[in-house]
């Protein structure tokens, strides 16, 4: 036979056999690989003054996102406080593996305190387990690693909390009863899918039987992605009572498109919003209420845990508490997760009183 | 065959680009802090090993005067139907061969558009750029798998004998040194030049310039493909949106490494030394906390400076020696 | 040109337009998403459909200007961004500042960006796929160290400058006027003014062109220059629409940009296809975005429709690239 179909004839059997051995056994899921618990251990010494000239290195999910920039700001009020030596850094699109880079740089650098929120909870691991070993202390913030990859989690509000008060939020404004929509950010965002998971088992309550989500859209946290799909969701569910955006950048989008449309004061919309981008809509009418926590408050936590934790006040278990500056005592909970406390509601009657 | 060889190793440009290299890594290990470590050598490696994988099939295909924007892509669908395979329950060892296998097939369907539609690949792979991230997409949604095995996981980030250089580079140097061999001491490689220069001559001298051509896209995606393996391992995710934007990284580095985007022009060498260098000059920027704005200018006009520079000097040259012999 | 009955010739000339099978895939669209949703043809979802689509259009008439002559323009998404943040920034710091100057303004700084491409590519002689690279990659640093994580939000700005983006004359949106404004004047350039013409000749074959007398050097810079003004044009646009800005505005939009210009008929290698097409291929991918959020088909199935649609768009061209070439050589030997 030719040369050519010679050749073709032994790659055939070359990826054949390659199949076969490959398919004979093997690794398959379960077979119960996985990391040994990366827990803290030692002990924690409670009385132990915060270390002077800690490195500590904000890194955000994106840099240059305004949340973002408002979060790390009081991460820096912190640092300054307890007299450490602050820095932000961070990709420039907020993708998975793109922080990888910035945690190794970091290690490389001998930071004392990594502050970070993850893109992805999963991406980051390898990297944040190496950058402990060599003795970072990493506290993540608004959007969580795997537990066993950082020493404390510092939640903005608990979960359960932000869904109840979304929920309700929506209800009142709708009347009780009648269709809804979300408005998520990116899809594989951590918070936003436990926050949707939960306003579902939420409305599963008697009292919000009535109440029916038709589907999530996702704006990406991408403004005129938010803008085209809040368009999209009206147009396809002609009958939609509120649509529900508990992301700063959705709600802004929604209530944009909104208080412009033939929508406004038909549809509710409510979300988690900061004041500044929201104030125009409330006074317009569009929004009636909307929450949040003070991203400036999450920072300046997460900042003083890092603190607590490089100078061995606390490890990272449950039940031990800390300091945090201005905002006073606080304890650990179950799996090192800190809560900063519940949401705050903004309406017309105290919009004007806050500034970011 | 050696002579050719040396003449391929000491082309101009390469050169220029390995003293490059050597005085940023000079200079960065003197001055940057935390540089010169055998911790960073290990980071700065494992962050250029899918680049420097790529971008050795992207050399050849760029060389006959083609290109493949889709290679991202092709790496990003192939981590997604690998953690959806995984999910499935298929064994780790079958499913790293299928999705090489897919890398393959994807890269056919281009090499088809290609040679036997005979469109041009810069239209063709920007369709299928979008194209198979929207696949992606379609095949893992808004999912991330992030369950594979704990010893594959570290496995992709380990290094030889707990030293510096992780084991994913040096088995990068393999497919470096067949695709360096086979464009630099083959006649085939030598008929991608031919094929650069001037296709149709190539044609009519008894080249089978379709069918190499095909070949190089088929051999890009299963690249793509085994990259994405490696990215997926690597960072422990199978996503629909793993590295996306990375065809842009991997044709800088390429262009940077002295491939003339005409065709005809360029060594395997002189790519792996642009990988390298916008890796080194990255990862010492980073180290000396630059933002990441900066470094994305410092990117770009590297990328322009590694064009305008050899026409410039070139036109140089042209008008001295015009003026020598006027 | 058909030297036959002219009305037989221009509707010769009509049906094989490659314009008119963009419009017909467009109708089959919006026929279809109608017949499953009625208020798909509602006004506000007209308005929305045109609003949504003006952005693109703007940017897709400019990136038509080069590809014509066989360049790209990658950079026109990183362009947009620098002018939108510019505009925002411009217009809260300067309020009383006219939307007529912020618009000029706006343009003006397109167009000097336009001005590096083009000098690069023409001067420097330099591929404008590695030049526009280059450029996408240093504009969006310029952007982001200039914005450094601030947002300007629609509050910060003039009422006046927002009602751009939302006020309509006799129901139709002022951003879908200005587009097609825009659409109007460059297709009339391009089909009627020499420079323009000549603008086809170089991307058919820039050999014969520069040997025949066509200054291609400045031509080329021209067009890139055009081709930033529009993306300039696009970013204040943006500005006006959105209301909040932040430097990321306008990040990957130039894969879309280029998609519409080759769905709409404009040849990759140059020397055909014309304004109008690329506008309806702007139009087409905007209204496959929202007929599948309509029609509720899985979001993520738009962008490997888009893919698709490129490559059965590339696909189309080369077959009529082909007949065409078939018909001429049968044509002139019947000639002879």
């Amino acid at each position: 036979m030719s040369q050519h179909q010679r050749t073709v004839r032994v790659g055939l059997i070359a990826v054949l056999a390659l199949l076969v051995t490959a398919a004979c056994g093997g690794t398959t899921r379960g077979s119960g690989d996985s990391p040994t618990s990366n827990r803290a251990t030692g002990s924690a010494n409670p009385d132990a003054a915060l270390v002077e000239g800690l490195d500590v290195a904000f890194l955000p999910k994106q840099v240059n996102n305004p949340y973002f920039t408002v979060a790390d700001g009081g991460g820096k009020a912190a640092t300054e406080e307890f007299k450490g030596s602050y820095k932000e850094v961070g990709p420039s699109e907020a993708s998975a593996s793109s922080q990888v880079s910035y945690i190794n740089t970091l290690s490389q650098q001998q930071t004392d305190v990594i502050v970070t929120s993850a893109n992805d909870p999963n991406a980051i691991c390898g990297a944040l387990t190496s950058a402990r070993q060599a003795g970072a202390k990493v506290v993540t913030f608004d959007s969580d690693t795997k537990p066993e990859c950082r020493d404390v989690f510092v939640n903005q509000a608990t979960a359960e909390g932000i869904a109840k008060n979304q929920v309700e939020l929506i209800s009142a404004q709708i009347g009780g009863a009648g269709k809804i929509a979300i408005l998520s950010a990116t899809p594989n965002a951590t918070n936003q899918n436990a926050w949707i998971e939960l306003m579902r088992e939420e409305l599963r309550k008697p009292e919000h039987a009535g109440i029916e989500i038709v589907t999530v859209a996702y704006g990406n946290d991408d403004d005129q992605k938010s803008f085209q799909e809040t368009q999209g969701l009206l147009r396809s569910y002609p009958d939609l009572k509120g649509i529900v955006s508990p992301t700063t950048v959705g709600v802004a989008a929604a209530a944009r498109y909104l208080s412009t449309s033939e929508y406004k004061g038909k549809v509710a919309l409510t979300g988690l919003g900061t004041p500044n981008q929201m104030r125009e809509f409330v006074k317009d009418g569009t929004v009636e209420a909307f929450a949040l926590w003070n991203p400036a408050d999450l920072g300046y936590l997460a900042a003083y845990a890092g603190a607590a934790l490089a100078s061995g006040r606390i490890t990272g278990a449950a039940g031990e508490e800390f300091e945090a500056g201005k905002l006073g005592e606080y304890t650990i909970g179950a799996d090192g997760v800190v809560v900063l406390g519940p949401p705050t509601v903004f309406d017309q009657g105290n919009i004007d009183q806050f500034d970011f | 065959m050696t002579r050719d060889a040396l003449r391929a190793v000491s082309t101009r440009w390469d050169t220029v680009l390995l003293v490059v290299l050597a005085a940023v890594v000079v200079t960065a290990g003197l001055l940057v802090d935390g540089f010169a470590s055998g911790r960073n050598l290990q980071f700065l490696l494992l962050d250029v090993v899918a680049i420097a994988l790529i971008a050795l099939p992207l050399t050849l295909i760029v060389i006959t005067g083609e290109i493949d924007l889709s290679v991202a892509s092709t790496l990003g669908l192939c981590s997604a139907v690998m953690g959806q395979l995984w999910v499935a329950g298929l064994s780790l060892e079958l499913v790293v061969v299928l999705v090489v296998g897919l890398g393959a097939v994807l890269g056919a369907v281009n090499a088809v558009f290609v040679t036997r539609f005979a469109l041009p690949s810069l239209a063709v792979t920007i369709g299928t750029l979008a194209a198979y991230r929207g696949l992606a997409f379609v095949v893992l949604g808004d999912q991330a798998v992030a369950d594979f095995p704990f010893s594959w996981t570290t496995a992709a980030s380990s290094t030889v004998a707990d030293g510096s250089v992780p084991w994913a580079a040096v088995v990068t140097l393999v497919p470096a040194v067949v695709f360096g061999v086979v464009l630099h001491a083959t006649p085939f490689g030598r008929s991608l030049y031919a094929m650069g220069n001037n296709a149709e001559a190539a044609a009519f001298s008894g080249i089978r310039v379709a069918r190499a051509k095909f070949w190089l896209f088929v051999a890009s995606g299963a690249v793509s493909g085994l990259a994405g393996v490696y990215w997926t391992l690597r960072f422990a995710s199978a996503r629909a949106d793993n590295a996306a934007g990375l065809e842009l990284a991997v044709v800088a580095a390429v262009l940077l490494g002295g491939v003339s985007i005409f065709g005809g022009r360029g060594t395997l060498l002189g790519v792996l030394a642009g990988v390298l260098l916008l890796g080194a000059v990255r990862n010492a920027l980073q180290l000396a906390d630059v933002a990441a704005d900066t470094l994305d200018v410092v990117t770009g006009g590297l990328l322009i400076a590694s064009v305008v520079v050899p026409n410039a000097v070139g036109l140089a040259r042209t008008r001295w020696r015009r003026r020598r012999t006027a | 040109m058909s030297g036959r009955g002219s009305v037989v010739g221009v509707v010769r000339r009509f049906w094989s337009a490659r314009e008119s099978g963009i419009v017909v895939a467009l109708v089959l669209l919006v026929l279809v998403t109608t017949v499953d949703s009625p208020n798909f043809l509602s006004p506000q979802s007209v308005r929305d459909l045109l609003l949504g689509a003006a952005i693109l259009v703007v940017l897709a008439v400019g990136q038509t200007v080069v590809v014509i002559s066989r360049n790209i323009d990658l950079s026109v998404g990183s362009v947009l961004g620098l002018v939108a943040f510019a505009t925002g920034k411009l217009l809260s710091s300067a309020p009383a500042t006219p939307t007529a100057v912020a618009v000029l303004l706006g343009v003006g700084l397109g167009a000097v960006c336009g001005v590096v491409n083009g000098v690069l590519v023409a001067a420097a002689r330099v591929p404008a796929l590695v030049i526009t690279l280059g450029t996408l990659y240093a504009f969006r640093g310029v952007d982001h160290s200039w914005a450094r994580g601030e947002q300007i939000n629609a509050s910060d700005m003039p009422r006046s400058f927002l009602g751009l983006g939302t006020w309509t004359v006799l129901g139709v949106p002022v951003l879908a006027i200005i587009a097609l404004t825009v659409v109007l004047a460059v297709g009339f350039y391009l089909r009627n003014y020499r420079s323009g013409r000549e603008l086809y000749a170089i991307g058919s074959e820039p050999a014969a062109a520069r040997l025949s007398g066509i200054p291609v050097g400045r031509r080329v810079f021209t067009s890139f220059v055009v081709c930033g003004a529009s993306a300039g044009l696009a970013g204040v646009l943006y500005a006006a629409r959105f209301g909040t800005v932040d430097a990321t505005a306008g990040t990957g939009i130039e894969l879309q940009v280029v998609a519409a210009a080759v769905v709409g008929g404009v040849a990759i290698f140059g020397g055909s296809g014309s304004a109008y097409g690329a506008a309806l291929g702007a139009l087409l991918l905007t209204t496959i975005g929202s007929s599948l959020a309509v029609l509720r088909i899985n979001p993520f199935w738009q962008q490997a429709v888009v893919g698709g649609l490129i490559l059965a768009a590339i696909g189309l061209d080369r077959l009529l690239a082909v007949r065409a070439a078939n018909r001429l050589r049968g044509r002139s030997s019947h000639d002879a």
